[in-house]
């Protein structure tokens, strides 16, 4: 399955008949001269979990950030993003409508100040559902699907700002579940996090790949590998290598991702 | 010299410098009120004052101030806000902007009967609007807007960049984004500088000198409708604030108890303003727990 491009990276394509969630296409980013990620080409099969690895700088927020267009305004993106047959990263399609598919999570938690269920009901009521009863079924079933409802069920009038940092970002996972995506962005959202809130973290994400495609940036090598089946290691702004987690971890093509994932780096 | 002696020296001197600022606060504020409060009843707060004889209050004057001082509000809140938020949100770093920041530098440091002469001269004058509480208001509201301005901008500001992230990431537009997430999250400060502008309004003399006049007619306060002449509520009226009533009996009043009058109309003055700023604290403070729910 591995086909050697060229002897600079190691890129992992999928047969026709795997469905793709998300493709990009040479996507280059540049943040004004600074030309911070070349020629990222890579597909994300659905219902998976795909982990961004690689060192501080390496460029995997910057690209994760693309992905959604989060990038708008800070830097400049060229290149292809496919969703469902349509380059996300051009002129004409409707952004707002876009991060509804495809939803981000960061890296500090950042709920809204408003209540727990404020949190998830007012971008749905932003997005146009008005009927109370349907709201409230969206709240529950995604804050159930976070895994926090048995914590917070029994006061959802309460300051989302008074939940514990996992809780909160937890809360986020919810707020951004209840918009129905199709994709989930996450950038480190462990990393502001406790052990036992990252294990809980992790346990949510992992229960959520059967119904969403989740590409994760990660610091920790021990959080893609337990987590991940797809990995991509990034260095100095190039995808130097993408396949299964385990092949990345146990038998890389790449001398650079051999090095960084047994700790020789640098 | 030794680490430890610099240090409680150093530390000692801190104390004295503000044991003096604390000290001259305190032997300023005992003064008015305590020769002012004594002259404060009932009867001072509600009745008109007297050119003339003794015994003449502020009933007028603390109307006035509070009718001009919502106004200037209800005009210049409204214009801070878009300014601040093109300020805080929109406006991208060049010369253009920068000229703005500048213009709004300058005219927060313009001396305040510099902005009553030229509100005198424009609305006055110019468009005949006359001695006028709507003259007063436009230019309070001059005197005013920069403060506000740059106090929702430094609001704005100050929320944290993801919540705009969240907001934006959840398909909302920059719009929504900016007035349902960033304005609310900076509510607790927007408040407490539209308060502490409003003190700062309500003490405002020179401003008013030349625009809202001195004197201040007999008003009936059974007559709710506003474009007549004796109606609290005319916009159009001379309007004498409690701040330009204190200035004129101290310059020209000549009714006997010129001193005690002006003692109590400071000490109220006084008063309404330091309400005012520990209400900001307070709304501050009360809107900022309730919205984080901490304790």
């Amino acid at each position: 399955m591995v086909e050697k491009v060229n002897k600079e990276k190691s890129i992992l394509t999928f047969p026709a008949d795997r469905e793709i969630a998300l493709e990009t296409k040479n996507v280059q980013v540049y943040y004004g001269d600074n030309h911070a990620m070349h020629d990222a080409s890579l597909q994300f099969p659905r219902y998976s979990i795909t982990a961004l690895i690689g060192a501080s700088g390496s460029g995997k927020s910057t690209y994760l950030r693309s992905l959604n267009r989060m990038n708008d305004g800070i830097a400049r993106v060229d290149g292809e993003i496919m969703y469902r047959g349509l380059n996300i990263n051009s002129n004409e399609v409707d952004i707002y409508q876009m991060r509804r598919r495809i939803g981000m999570v960061f890296q500090r938690p950042n709920p809204f100040a408003k209540s727990i269920h404020n949190n998830i009901s007012f971008p749905l009521h932003e997005m146009g559902i008005k009927d109370k009863s349907k709201i409230n079924e969206i709240v529950e079933s995604s804050l159930k699907q976070a895994a926090l409802w048995d914590e917070v069920k029994d006061d959802l009038g309460r300051s989302a700002l008074s939940l514990s940092g996992g809780q909160q970002q937890r809360l986020c996972i919810a707020r951004s579940l209840a918009m129905n995506p199709d994709i989930l962005l996450m950038d480190e959202p462990a990393s502001a996090l406790d052990p036992i809130s990252t294990y809980k973290l992790e346990m949510t994400l992992s229960d959520l790949k059967d119904q969403y495609t989740i590409i994760i940036v990660t610091h920790s090598m021990e959080q893609a590998s337990r987590l991940s089946d797809y990995t991509a290691f990034l260095h100095m702004g190039k995808i130097v290598e993408f396949d299964t987690t385990k092949n990345v971890f146990t038998n890389p093509t790449m001398k650079l991702t051999e090095d960084y994932v047994s700790g020789n780096f640098g | 010299m030794n680490a430890k002696k610099a240090d409680k020296i150093a530390t000692a001197i801190i104390y004295i410098l503000v044991g003096i600022v604390v000290l001259i606060l305190v032997a300023l504020l005992g003064f008015i009120l305590i020769s002012g409060l004594p002259h404060v009843t009932w009867s001072f707060l509600t009745s008109p004052a007297s050119a003339f004889s003794a015994g003449g209050g502020i009933g007028d004057q603390l109307f006035n101030s509070f009718y001009l001082l919502i106004l200037t509000l209800i005009i210049s809140f409204p214009i801070s806000l878009g300014a601040g938020i093109y300020l805080a949100e929109y406006a991208k770093k060049n010369w253009l902007t920068d000229a703005i920041r500048i213009t709004i530098e300058v005219l927060s440091s313009l001396p305040s009967v510099v902005v009553g002469l030229f509100g005198f001269l424009l609305f006055v004058v110019q468009f005949k609007l006359g001695f006028s509480i709507i003259s007063g208001a436009i230019a309070l509201t001059f005197f005013n807007l920069p403060l506000l301005t740059r106090n929702i901008e430094n609001s704005l500001n100050g929320v944290s960049n993801l919540q705009r992230e969240a907001g934006l990431s959840l398909g909302l537009s920059r719009w929504k984004t900016v007035t349902k997430v960033v304005v609310p999250a900076a509510l607790p400060g927007i408040l407490t500088g539209i308060i502490l502008s409003a003190g700062r309004v309500f003490g405002e003399a020179a401003a008013l000198i030349f625009t809202a006049g001195q004197s201040a007619p007999m008003l009936n306060y059974a007559n709710w409708n506003p474009l007549s002449g004796d109606s609290p509520l005319n916009i159009f009226r001379p309007a004498e604030t409690l701040a330009v009533h204190i200035w004129k009996i101290n310059t020209e009043g000549i009714m006997p108890d010129a001193s005690q009058v002006s003692a109590g109309a400071s000490a109220v003055l006084v008063v309404a303003v330091l309400i005012f700023n520990l209400g900001a604290r307070f709304a501050g403070n009360y809107i900022y727990r309730k919205i984080t729910a901490s304790k």
